[in-house]
């Protein structure tokens, strides 16, 4: 039941979130300092985990290349097709939802507990609008972020595989445009927007109707990556079912 | 001026405030006293808007804030001063945003006169040479009065502070009593103040309400509170021998 009404909360908080706006003069610097915050903040542990990854995909794939019949144009392949379609959208979102979504459900949380919620409504200023409308205005450039993952995700496998010697130059970039499907961006950058919603909104709920003091904020930072990772799996499932399949 | 009528309001089927009556006065310190869970945040939420009770109403000069429209009960919020137990000051802003962010919020004055009238407020309350100062980087008492300062800074009619002088100590606390009541006199703000410090109460009660059990137990000023002898007051406020002690004194000197 309280599932239930928690869902039913969240969807009353985002129609909150659009309804009296907060002055735009004062959006817009919001807006501006969200960007930096939550967008290029992340951009670092995003390109380190990117490149690495991309690296490890390609190696992983090399070693389990044991059939000569197999070409090595596959290595590329492979490590592109689990980059674009899955790693960069899906893996870096969860990855955000623990830097970006614990952020956003501990800053807002301390907001509650020391009663500056309480001071925006006082004023007149729809706290909603004022805390969470930026936040998801900012979101919407996280696929610039996931387009930088994509590119260094595959560079980290050019470098592995080719400095590595698992395969030549020009194999590894045949391989990379090999079959390969424009929708497949499309679907990845659906994805992404999407999750860059749920990234911005179930944190920002878990924040923002938090009860208690200092410890619940913890535990509310807890629980709201745990609930993000879980919606952007189910999401991903459902979206992949719906576009692919 | 604030009217309460018969206020009532409940939470989980159980009644927190049973039918107040009280006249909150323009120009004056109005207190709202009583023990802890006796209705006295609940009180000043609904007055605020923050809580809508069941029965009775809240008259702003003369008029029902239950008849306000939104846009009236938005325009009524600017009117609106408050002052949080624990300053709720913006942690991300300097002291000058703070107290600036009502103004930026709600006029469209240049940045110029908004510096220019932050530095008058923060001079009323003693703090220029703190504008570029963040929240964590000033005492408890200096965050009081820069919450006291961002309250103010529009020129409200109505002053609302939810104990003002938690956490302080004694000295710092009546700095922050006559800061209000000087503020409530210059420009003739209807203060009402939730307080469990006596030293307060004794200070500044010009127009005192003593909850208890949700209901009005008590009402007067503080020179009347030293004279009653209800018993629900007197166990309250004089409930140490220190303050009984001052009691007889403070009789003594009326006589």
């Amino acid at each position: 039941m309280s599932y239930i009404h928690s869902i039913g909360e969240y969807f009353l908080m985002i129609k909150g979130v659009f309804g009296r706006m907060t002055k735009r003069s004062v959006l817009r610097e919001l807006i501006f300092k969200e960007i930096n915050e939550l967008i290029i903040g992340s951009l670092g542990i995003v390109a380190f985990i990117s490149f690495f990854i991309g690296g490890v995909v390609a190696i992983q794939t090399a070693l389990n290349l044991n059939n000569p019949l197999i070409p090595k144009t596959l290595i590329a392949f492979a490590a592109r097709q689990s980059i674009i379609l899955e790693f960069a959208p899906t893996f870096i979102s969860i990855i955000m939802a623990g830097k970006v979504g614990s952020f956003i459900t501990s800053s807002i949380g301390s907001m509650r507990v020391t009663e500056q919620i309480d001071a925006l409504e006082v004023m007149g200023i729809n706290s909603l609008n004022y805390l969470i409308f930026p936040k998801i205005i900012a979101m919407l450039t996280y696929p610039f972020v996931i387009a930088i993952s994509m590119f260094l995700g595959i560079v980290g496998a050019y470098a592995a595989a080719v400095l590595g010697g698992f395969v030549g130059s020009d194999l590894f970039l045949t391989g990379l445009q090999d079959g390969f499907e424009g929708f497949h961006i499309v679907y990845a950058f659906i994805k992404t927007f999407v999750f860059a919603m749920i990234l911005a909104t179930i944190p920002a709920y878990h924040g923002y109707y938090m009860k208690g003091g200092a410890l619940e904020v913890g535990h509310a930072s807890t629980t709201s990556f745990v609930w993000t990772s879980v919606v952007i799996i189910i999401t991903n499932y459902v979206i992949t079912q719906l576009l692919l399949s | 001026m604030i009217e309460v009528k018969n206020l009532h309001k409940s939470f989980s089927g159980e009644e927190i405030l049973k039918g107040i009556d009280f006249v909150f006065e323009a120009g004056k310190t109005n207190l709202i006293i009583g023990q802890s869970g006796s209705g006295k945040s609940v009180l000043l939420k609904c007055m605020l808007g923050l809580f809508k009770p069941e029965n009775g109403s809240i008259e702003y000069d003369g008029k029902a804030y239950s008849s306000f429209t939104d846009e009236e009960q938005r325009e009524l919020r600017k009117e609106v001063g408050m002052l949080f137990q624990g300053g709720a000051l913006f942690d991300s802003m300097t002291v000058e945003e703070n107290v600036m962010f009502p103004l930026r919020m709600f006029t469209k004055q240049r940045k110029r006169e908004l510096k220019a009238r932050v530095a008058e407020v923060l001079k009323r309350v003693n703090l220029d040479g703190s504008e570029n100062k963040y929240p964590a980087e000033i005492s408890g008492g200096m965050q009081k009065r820069v919450a006291i300062a961002r309250a103010i800074v529009n020129k409200p009619k109505y002053l609302f502070c939810d104990e003002p002088n938690s956490g302080l100590d004694p000295t710092t606390a009546t700095v922050i009593d006559n800061l209000i009541q000087e503020l409530t006199r210059e420009n003739n703000i209807t203060t009402v103040i939730i307080t469990h410090d006596m030293n307060s109460v004794l200070e500044i009660g010009e127009n005192i309400a003593f909850l208890k059990d949700g209901v009005l137990a008590w009402k007067g000023d503080k020179s009347q509170i030293f004279k009653t002898d209800d018993k629900t007051v007197t166990d309250f406020v004089y409930s140490s021998d220190l303050f009984k002690k001052v009691r007889d004194a403070q009789i003594k000197e009326i006589n």
